[in-house]
């Protein structure tokens, strides 16, 4: 066989032909044409199974067995455990939430960027939120003024719950440029 | 040595390192016969000899050899993460010399009517075993080596398990995506993140259907191709590879500007309050409310985005691109030229963001509609 297959080359080399000489009378017919179709068949078949073996287990990676994901609604204590004119961070790294309280009462901000999705870390001494990714920052109130960030951060609902605690659902949320800011559940009242 | 890290921490402040690339860069690859006769008056040309490529690799060198002794930029330099971005910027002139010194030694040759060198290359073929085959296995195993004692010498760059609570400040993408990320800073993620990386794809895949000139092909050549060479440069040295390095160099905590020897300071403080242009237009110089109506309210916007996608390509086409719009066609210059406007786009998008602090010329957030 590999004689033969060099063939084709020293013939090449002899005769000083500059172009390629693969195509008919190179390469000897050995195979069959129905068992090479038979063969083909084969093939196929297995690389189908085995693609479609790959892509079922790709798929299996979108329903995991656990998911970590934190409630959407949650309790935050009573509202006097805020400070007048102090931004909480206490629930960022758990709920991704900051609760401010000013002068007339308490909302909740989102803590996902608006520009593409980073968080923010809020600078005390500046008064603002300020985005690490591209420099976006925001004030204590979400309002966007600086860097790309579009529109100012979302608001959470707010509300009282029964036993006195402040309830914070996330699954509701209010923008700003909608004008939904001057919703009641948007701000709480204390 | 303060006076000389005080003198590269002005020179590099974007804002200024961008100008002045930006209006030297002509002089370097000149598209006209003017630029060409200020690059030889001033000697631009030497940078492509052997004694240009010595004298910048030495000059580099010697930048960073000074630079590491500074404790600031020695923590930026020798970062896992950057090494290999200081050794881009050496790769990157080095290859940028050895195909623009062979393609002005062609350019010499041809304006005496003689052939370029590669006429002269021996036409005999060599076999790609083992002639190929064996140059591939040595470089192989070189890089081999370089890559075993880069990963010995230098830790890999991992980080604490990714918390959705804690973005590192400064969040850097991949060196690769930092030009990405800093024309994140100046437009809507939708734009920056996906249309335009989608048109630079694109945009590259038509080059070759837009420049069909066969000249210096099979050949290095500048002289008859200085058009397409240089707008091409452009993108790429100015555009991207100078954005990585700021991204890589310059970028600090909150995304602020930071040279080389700086301090790190998280609460440097830089107003950059911003404004769209409605606001400037309603509110500073009509001193009325922004309209409610959307239409009326980004009106001008439109304007100003429509008319330069609209005004430019036929004012261009009578004038600086006159030749290659008769060279394309309707068709092809169309797409060449909105190829060229959107990269343009980005210095333009700067300028305006620099000088009149202006985030968005169209500002629709109800709809995600920005630029
Ligand atoms: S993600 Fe916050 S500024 Fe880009």
């Amino acid at each position: 066989m590999p004689a033969e297959a060099e063939q084709p080359l020293q013939e090449k080399k002899s005769s000083q032909q500059a172009t390629a000489s693969v195509g008919e009378g190179t390469i000897k017919e050995k195979v069959q044409r129905r068992s090479f179709i038979s063969w083909l068949a084969v093939a196929w078949v297995a690389f189908a199974a085995a693609t479609g073996g790959f892509f079922t287990m790709i798929l299996r990676i979108f329903f995991p067995n656990v998911l970590f994901e934190p409630p959407q609604s949650f309790k935050i204590g009573p509202p006097d455990e805020y400070e007048i004119g102090l931004v909480d961070i206490r629930w960022q790294a758990k709920f991704g939430t900051w609760i401010i309280r000013d002068s007339e009462g308490i909302y909740a901000l989102s803590t996902v960027c608006t520009h593409l999705g980073c968080t923010p870390n809020w600078l005390e001494n500046e008064s603002k939120f300020k985005c690490p990714c591209h420099g976006s920052g925001f004030r204590r109130s979400g309002i966007n003024f600086e860097g790309p960030a579009p529109r100012p951060l979302e608001r959470y609902r707010i509300v009282m719950a029964d036993d006195g605690q402040i309830l914070i659902d996330k699954s509701k949320k209010f923008q700003y440029e909608k004008g939904q800011w001057s919703d009641p559940e948007a701000f709480l009242v204390v | 040595m303060e006076p000389f890290k005080n003198f590269i921490d002005v020179l590099t402040q974007p804002t200024l390192m961008l100008t002045l690339a930006m209006f030297t860069f002509p002089f370097f690859f000149p598209m006209n016969d003017w630029f060409d006769k200020w690059n030889r008056r001033l000697r631009l040309n030497l940078l492509w000899t052997k004694a240009g490529l010595i004298a910048v690799i030495i000059g580099l060198t010697l930048f960073f050899v000074v630079g590491v002794q500074d404790a600031e930029f020695r923590l930026i330099m020798l970062k896992p993460d950057n090494v290999p971005i200081v050794g881009l910027i050496f790769l990157v002139y080095f290859f940028m010399w050895v195909s623009m010194k062979q393609a002005s030694d062609n350019d010499k040759l041809l304006s005496t009517g003689e052939k370029p060198n590669e006429y002269h290359d021996p036409d005999e073929k060599v076999l790609v075993w083992p002639d190929l085959v064996y140059v591939e296995f040595i470089s192989l195993i070189l890089c081999m080596c370089l890559l075993l004692v880069w990963s010995i010498g230098l830790d890999a760059p991992l980080e604490e398990p990714a918390n959705p609570a804690a973005t590192p400040n400064p969040s850097k993408a991949p060196w690769y995506f930092l030009g990405l990320q800093e024309m994140l800073v100046y437009f809507d993620p939708w734009l920056a993140g996906v249309v335009f990386p989608t048109i630079i794809i694109f945009g590259l895949m038509a080059i070759p259907y837009l420049d069909k000139n066969p000249e210096g092909s099979g050949y290095y050549q500048f002289k008859n191709r200085r058009l397409a060479i240089s707008i091409y440069m452009f993108g790429w040295i100015i555009l991207w590879v100078l954005l990585i390095i700021i991204g890589t160099f310059l970028r600090g905590p909150n995304w602020n500007f930071f040279g080389p020897f700086e301090y790190w300071d998280i609460h440097k403080l830089e107003p950059l309050t911003n404004i769209n242009l409605s606001e400037i237009i309603y509110i500073k110089l009509f001193n009325t409310g922004l309209p409610s109506n959307i239409l009326v309210r980004e009106i001008f916007g439109f304007i100003v985005v429509f008319g330069y996608f609209l005004v430019f390509p036929p004012l261009l086409a009578k004038t600086v691109l006159k030749r290659i719009y008769l060279q394309l066609g309707n068709f092809g210059y169309g797409v060449f030229v909105f190829l060229l406007l959107c990269m343009l786009s980005l210095p333009i998008k700067m300028y305006l963001r620099w000088i009149f602090n202006l985030k968005y010329l169209i500002a629709i957030p109800e709809y995600f509609f920005n630029i």
